[in-house]
C-alpha cells in the first residue's frame, strides 16, 4: 500500500495541473477561432466558448501514463483508449450535429478495448445478496455501460459548472468505495477522474469561462463507466451517478426515445423577469431533473446547481453505504 | 420538491438492492446440461432473458414510483 503512495501523489498532482494550466490557453485558441455558443441562461448576451474536452482528455491521459509507468497495468490502457475514443465520438459531435443514435452505437464501439485487454470480471457483486456468474450477459453488459455513463453526464451538462462539479462529488464517491472494497490498485487509477473534474469546475463554474462540450462530457462519462467494470463496483458506480441517471430516465420516459437534446421542441425551463428559471408548464416537453427542482418555484441557475449538488452528496453517500453492504453476505 | 427528490432517489437505491437480490436468487442458480459445449451458452440466453424481463419489471415500478412521489408536482 505504502508504495502505492508516490504514484499516487504524481498522478493526482499531474491530473490537476494539466487541466489546471491547459485551459487557459484552450480558451484563447477557441476564442480566436470562435468556438463560441450563447450562454441561454445570461439576461445579456454572454458567450462561452467550448469544447474544453481537449483539456480534459490531456490531464486524464498524462496522469494514466504516470500510474502506467508505475505499475504497468492493462487496465490503465483500456481507460485510456476507451477514454480517448469516447473524447473523439464527443468531438464529432461537437463540430458536426449527429443523429440521436450516433452517439450511443458509437460509445458501444469506444467499449472494445476493455474487452480486448480482457480488463474485466464476469462476476456482477450485488450487495448483501453476493455475486452472479453472467459470462456472456456480461460482455453485452459492458457495451451497454459505457454509453450509459457518457450520456447520463451529457445529458445533466445543461448549467455553468454542473457536469464537472457533479463529477468531481460522483467521481471521488466511487474513488473512496473502490478504497472501502479493498480494489486499491482501482481506487488509484480513479482519482484522477476527480482531480481533473476539479480543475476544470474551476473554469466551469458559474459565470462559465468554457463549457466542456460533448467531448468533454463524454469522456469524463466514459471513463467513469470504464473505472465502474475494470473495479468491478458497477452497482456501487451507478447508485453514485443516480441524480444523472434519475436525469436521463425522466427525460426518456416523457420523451419515450432516444433522441438529441436539440431536436426537442418543447421548453422544459424558461426565465422569469429578472431571469431566474422557472419550469414552463409546456406538455410536449420533457421532464428533466431540473424541471422537477424548478417544479417548486423560480430559482437562479446557481441554486439549481447547489441543489444538483447536494442530491450527488446524497447518492455518494448511499454510494458508500452500498460499498459497506458489499463486505455483509446475508 | 427538494425532499421528494431525496425521497425518489433512496427509493431508486432500495430497487437496486432489492433487485440485486432477485437477480442472484434467480440468475445464480441457473446452469444447463445436456446441451454439451453450448451449455454455458444456452443458460446465459435464458439469464439475458431473464434479466431482460426484471429490467422492464423494474423500469415499470420506477415509473410508478415517479408518478405517485411527483404526482403533485408533474403537472406538465
Amino acid at each position: 500500500m505504502i508504495d502505492l503512495l508516490i504514484p499516487t501523489i504524481i498522478s493526482c498532482i499531474v491530473a490537476f495541473l494539466v487541466v489546471f494550466v491547459m485551459t487557459p490557453p484552450l480558451i484563447k485558441i477557441l476564442e480566436k477561432r470562435n468556438f463560441a455558443v450563447k450562454d441561454m441562461n445570461k439576461k445579456e448576451d454572454v458567450m462561452v466558448v467550448r469544447p474544453g474536452g481537449p483539456a480534459i482528455l490531456a490531464g486524464i491521459i498524462a496522469s494514466e501514463i504516470v500510474l502506467y509507468a508505475f505499475l504497468q497495468m492493462n487496465e490503465i490502457l483500456a481507460i485510456i483508449i476507451t477514454t480517448s475514443a469516447a473524447f473523439l465520438i464527443g468531438y464529432v459531435d461537437d463540430r458536426k450535429v449527429m443523429g440521436g443514435w450516433f452517439k450511443p452505437v458509437a460509445l458501444a464501439v469506444a467499449a472494445i478495448p476493455i474487452i480486448a485487454f480482457g480488463a474485466y470480471d464476469t462476476d456482477l457483486a450485488f450487495p448483501l445478496f453476493g455475486t452472479v456468474q453472467i459470462p456472456a450477459l456480461y460482455i453485452a453488459l459492458i457495451f451497454l455501460m459505457i454509453p450509459i455513463t457518457g450520456n447520463t453526464i451529457n445529458s445533466i451538462d445543461v448549467l455553468n459548472g454542473v457536469a464537472s462539479g457533479f463529477m468531481v462529488i460522483a467521481s471521488f464517491s466511487l474513488s473512496i468505495c473502490l478504497f472501502i472494497v479493498q480494489n486499491y490498485e482501482i481506487a488509484i487509477v480513479s482519482l484522477p477522474l476527480g482531480f481533473v473534474s476539479l480543475a476544470f469546475y474551476k473554469y466551469h463554474k458559474i459565470p462559465s469561462k468554457i463549457f466542456p462540450g460533448d467531448s468533454g462530457a463524454l469522456t469524463l462519462g466514459a471513463m467513469y463507466g470504464s473505472i465502474a467494470i475494470i473495479g468491478g463496483v458497477e452497482i456501487i458506480a451507478a447508485v453514485a451517478l443516480l441524480p444523472a441517471v434519475i436525469n436521463s430516465f425522466l427525460f426518456l420516459s416523457s420523451v419515450k426515445r432516444i433522441v438529441e437534446h436539440r431536436e426537442i421542441k418543447g421548453v422544459p425551463v424558461d426565465h422569469t423577469d429578472d431571469f431566474r428559471l422557472k419550469a414552463t408548464d409546456d406538455k410536449t416537453a420533457p421532464v428533466t431533473l431540473v424541471r422537477l427542482i424548478l417544479a417548486g418555484g423560480p430559482m437562479s441557475e446557481k441554486q439549481i446547481g447547489f441543489a444538483i449538488f447536494k442530491l450527488a452528496i446524497f447518492s455518494g453517500i448511499l454510494a458508500v453505504i452500498t460499498a459497506f453492504m458489499m463486505g455483509v453476505s446475508l | 420538491m427538494k425532499s421528494d427528490l431525496f425521497g425518489f432517489l433512496f427509493g431508486m437505491w432500495a430497487l437496486i438492492i432489492i433487485g440485486g437480490g432477485i437477480v442472484v436468487t434467480l440468475l445464480g442458480p441457473i446452469s444447463i446440461s445436456g446441451f454439451g459445449d453450448f451449455n454455458w451458452f444456452i443458460a446465459s440466453v435464458i439469464k439475458a432473458v431473464v434479466a431482460l424481463i426484471l429490467v422492464v419489471i423494474w423500469i415499470l415500478i420506477l415509473s410508478k414510483l415517479k408518478n405517485w412521489i411527483f404526482r403533485k408536482e408533474i403537472k406538465f
